[in-house]
């Protein structure tokens, strides 16, 4: 059975953003999600992009209230 | 370990609070995007790794003890401007909290979470009289110039 973890990370600056992000994705296993959200600009550019890098697979990007968006990652 | 793996190595020398705080951004930062991450500290910067964050007259001679009790620790690092005597870190660690900035500690444990290798630097911590015992326990080897650039080596080098 997989788990889904949330993740607000509308009140971080650089570098916490991501780094709150992986430590959370660690906590993942395989076919488990993790909610991420996220205020745009340099969280939403880079957070994503940096999960894939990593190795996760990114299965959503929606808006989710003004300029906060809803990244939904899976292991 | 992959050999396109991308590596960050940091030199920190600095002890300004600012400088280290730069230097602990760049090296949590690194770390979480999945960078294999190296802090060399040297001189000043050992001030960051003492156990003891106050001041304690560290090492054997007086001179030692003096100069450890005057640099300080963790909580003694000076702004590398307008520090107004002392003052100014710990109104700049209130406006970080305030405007929910990660503060130093917290970057330094973020770099601890995200497995950051700590070294010191064998000559810094002779002249300084600061022993492996005075630093930190996560500081995983006190080295040398060449295993310095050993283990930096192929990747991108930082002086700070």
């Amino acid at each position: 059975m997989s788990t889904v973890n949330k993740l607000d990370i509308t009140r971080e600056h650089c570098p916490m953003t991501f780094v709150k992000t992986r430590l959370e994705l660690e906590k993942l296993s395989q076919g488990d999600r993790l909610e991420v959200l996220l205020s745009e600009g340099e969280p939403l550019d880079n957070v994503p992009k940096s999960a894939e890098e990593l190795g996760y697979k990114v299965l959503s990007i929606e808006e989710n209230g003004p300029r906060r968006f809803k990244v939904v990652i899976e292991k | 370990m992959s050999t396109n793996e991308k590596k960050l190595s940091l030199i920190a020398f600095s002890g300004d609070f600012d400088r280290l705080i730069a230097a602990f951004t760049l090296a949590s930062g690194a770390a979480a995007v999945g960078w294999k991450v190296n802090m060399f500290f040297t001189f000043w910067g050992l001030n960051a790794l003492k156990k003891s964050q106050g001041r304690v007259p560290l090492g054997k001679g007086l001179l030692d003890r003096v100069f450890n009790f005057l640099m300080g620790g963790l909580r003694n690092l000076p702004l590398s401007r307008l520090n107004f005597l002392g003052a100014s870190p710990s109104l700049m660690t209130g406006l970080m909290k305030k405007r929910n900035v990660a503060t130093l500690p917290e970057l330094i444990q973020a770099a601890r979470d995200l497995k950051v290798s700590f070294y010191a630097c064998e000559t810094a911590m002779v002249i300084l009289g600061v022993e492996k015992k005075d630093l930190v326990d996560d500081v995983k080897d006190v080295l040398g110039v060449a295993k310095f650039l050993e283990y930096s080596q192929g990747g991108e080098v930082l002086f700070i």
